[in-house]
């Protein structure tokens, strides 16, 4: 279970508290306005950012004290998810060993892992010469190897087409659902919350609420909410 | 959360403040304030006033229209005329003043068409030579900013001027006389900061009562009277200026804005006209013929005597390319931590700013108090150059890696953090390779400088102790002028090629 009890985050004019949990092999949508704090709460749980207050803890082990690349998750960004000067390999690499002193056996495993997000033979090429699909996809394979229980998402797909981002995103659920990881992703598509996320977290007015399930929360949006639907 | 202490960053930025303040103190200490400050030394502060108003504003007068000529037409040459004008940066101050000798010295070619057609000889020794010689190393500078202020101008301005019917006089009005006064300042400022702390120039082409800057007479109370009391209160008179011109910067610094500018084409309809053409090619050829003239003649006149240099010459650029080596690597062990601290610790970028405020020949005058009871000073010659060197080019170095590391740190911090990357792994597989071309640039610049500056060394050079710069200086006062441009042909040559080599290594380590 992911908890964040009694999380508070300020920000010079910007407050938001949290106490909710999240339980484990979930799959969440973070929904809000626009500035209500959806990103900032998850760069909070990734460790950019510390909490004034309030702790956040994993199966009940605080982390709010570890160093963002030691805590048990992986984040994807909304950009600069790759190392441009790095191959395909090297990027994958790193989620394995920092120090990238790759082994044969570690090499194998990333072709796998390439293979799985269906770049097989990919591996010497730079971020530049692939597209952007091919990028998210090289990026979602390094926390495939990473194997961390959290997966964090902040919008990563939100530059590509409609059609690749559902498949972006259906990938995403199926390997969740293989190596049982908890997802959490920020999501301005009301459409991706449905299709991936059983549960959605509001963050609104200065709050993130506790999850609730995605259909009944969007069907009935309460007032902070459909505004920003417009619905 | 944890936030390591940058010990790098502290340990240079230790070291780079007690290299600057402990010599700025024995200085002060030892000037006793300023009261030992006599007529003489007045007069070193009033010349080095007025010649850096006036090449500052001589400078900048010529810039506005050459600079308009550039960016209103198009020629073959014109980018390469433009990068030609950072070259500068690169030149060694001695050589210039060479060439500069070459076309207005008595025996130059302008005093040779002159007594052709019965005219009196122009002198260029004395304040004149000393103004003539900023102009020259200055203009170019000038030039790139204001041309940087003309393509800043946005096009669609332009355009609507031209839709509005206006002739270049109210385009003038309305766009380019609001640049100016935008940019003048700036590039004054600049060029009155480089002016100040003028040395070489004024030892070749000034001196005496009328033309000795501040830092001459420090170089001329050190090496000729040995008074060291005078020595100093001359460097503390010199911090003083040079503090309160940076002030002085910093209190009207308009926020930058211009960047690099697109270089569009010029918007069609504006500043055609047969006169206004006659007008830009003459300003154009007219700058291109003074600042090319002057390297030509050496060139000219020093290449067929490469052959005959002196054993000295070989032993000189030896000793110049070993400091050069070695100050560049220790600018770059330096200013590397330094940038990379500064985004979280601003203070690491102060401490890389200070040696801005003092120059090479106060910091000599300074660490020879410091040092004297333990060493002569033959023996600080290579030393002292080779640190200073590099200390001097720290805020240059400094200047084009911190936007750079802005940059890195906004765009890659957090993926490297949430990876884990760390320590050294992250120096070697993410910093390095994506700051090589601004490290390469900066490296280039820093060798460069190194290798041509006659400053520091020539308080203390002697004998084999010497540097190429100073040892062409011997040459041009033993009147041996062949031999001289020789050496300045091999001066420009390891100059250009240290840049380069730099510069191209930088490129090639980056990825793209």
């Amino acid at each position: 279970m992911l908890s964040l009890d009694n999380l508070r985050i300020e920000q010079g004019d910007f407050r938001l508290s949290a106490d909710l949990a999240i339980a484990a092999g979930a799959r969440c949508a973070l929904i809000g306005p626009s500035g209500a704090g959806k990103s900032t709460l998850l760069g909070t749980i990734a460790g950019f950012l510390p909490p004034t207050r309030g702790r956040i803890l994993w199966q009940g082990q605080d982390l709010t004290a570890i160093p963002p690349g030691a805590r048990p998750l992986s984040i994807l960004f909304q950009d600069q998810n790759l190392f441009p000067h790095l191959s395909v390999t090297q990027n994958l690499g790193l989620g394995l060993d920092p120090k990238l002193r790759l082994t044969p056996d570690d090499r194998a495993q990333i072709e796998g892992a390439l293979a799985r997000v269906g770049l097989a033979n990919l591996g010497l090429r730079k971020p530049a010469e692939l597209s952007g699909g091919q990028q998210s996809r090289v990026a979602l394979a390094r926390c495939l190897l990473r194997a961390r229980p959290i997966l964090l998402l902040d919008e990563p797909f939100a530059a590509l087409g409609p059609a690749l981002k559902s498949d972006m995103l259906a990938l995403v659920a199926e390997i969740a659902a293989e190596q049982g990881t908890t997802v959490l992703m920020v999501s301005h598509d009301p459409a991706d919350a449905r299709a991936l996320c059983p549960e959605t977290v509001l963050v609104a007015e200065g709050t993130a609420h506790p999850p609730q399930p995605t259909g009944a929360l969007l069907d009935t949006p309460p007032p902070a909410l459909a505004s920003y639907l417009g619905s | 959360m944890r936030t390591p202490r940058p010990w790098p960053a502290m340990i240079a930025g230790a070291l780079v403040t007690a290299l600057i303040l402990a010599p700025l103190g024995a200085v002060a200490l030892r000037g006793g304030g300023l009261a030992r400050l006599g007529p003489a030394e007045l007069s070193a502060l009033w010349f080095t006033l007025w010649q850096a108003v006036v090449s500052a504003g001589l400078s900048c007068l010529i810039a506005v229209p050459v600079a308009r000529a550039l960016h209103r037409r198009r020629f073959p040459g014109r980018r390469a005329l433009i990068t030609a004008l950072g070259a500068p940066f690169i030149l060694p101050t001695v050589v210039a003043v060479m060439g500069l000798v070459a076309v207005f010295g008595r025996r130059g070619i302008v005093n040779a068409g002159l007594g052709a057609a019965g005219l009196p000889e122009v002198s260029i020794y004395g304040a004149q030579g000393v103004i003539l010689a900023h102009v020259f190393f200055n203009l170019p500078l000038a030039t790139r900013m204001v041309l940087q202020g003309w393509q800043a101008i946005p096009a669609e301005r332009l355009r609507l001027a031209a839709s509005l019917g206006m002739g270049p006089g109210p385009v003038q009005r309305h766009l380019e006389i609001p640049m100016l006064r935008a940019v003048l300042p700036g590039a004054f400022l600049a060029i009155f900061l480089v002016c100040l702390g003028s040395f070489a120039i004024a030892l070749i082409l000034g001196g005496g009562p009328r033309a000795t800057t501040l830092e001459l007479a420090i170089y001329q109370a050190f090496r000729f009277d040995f008074d060291l009391a005078r020595a100093a209160a001359l460097g503390l008179t010199q911090v003083a200026l040079t503090l309160a011109a940076l002030g002085f910067a910093r209190l009207i610094a308009r926020a930058p804005g211009f960047g690099a500018g697109l270089d569009r084409a010029p918007v069609a309809g504006l500043g055609t006209g047969p006169g206004l053409c006659a007008h830009d090619t003459a300003a154009i050829l007219a700058a291109a013929l003074f600042l090319m003239t002057p390297i030509a003649l050496v060139l000219i006149r020093g290449l067929p005597a490469l052959p005959d240099l002196p054993p000295l010459i070989w032993r000189a650029s030896a000793n110049s390319l070993a400091v050069a080596l070695a100050s560049t690597v220790l600018t770059l062990v330096l200013a590397l931590p330094l940038a990379l601290a500064t985004p979280r610790h601003p203070l690491a970028e102060a401490a890389g700013m200070l040696p801005l405020a003092a120059s090479g020949l106060v910091l000599g005058t300074g660490l020879f108090l410091l040092a004297r009871p333990f060493v002569s000073p033959t023996d600080l010659a290579l030393p002292l150059t080779f640190v200073l060197n590099a200390v001097l080019s720290l805020p240059f170095v400094l200047r084009l890696l911190v936007p750079e590391v802005r940059n890195l740190a906004a765009d890659y911090d957090r993926l490297s953090n949430s990876l884990g990357l760390s320590g050294l792994t992250r120096l070697r597989r993410i910093t390095l390779p994506r700051l090589a071309r601004p490290l390469g640039f900066g490296a280039g610049l820093a060798a460069a400088f190194s290798m041509g500056d006659l400053g520091v060394i020539a308080l203390f050079g002697n004998g084999d102790r010497i540097t190429l710069p100073l040892a062409l200086y011997q040459l041009m006062g033993a009147y041996r002028m062949d031999q001289a441009a020789a050496a300045a042909c091999l001066l420009i040559a390891l100059s250009f090629a240290l840049f380069a080599l730099f510069d191209r290594i930088g490129h090639h380590a980056q990825p793209r």
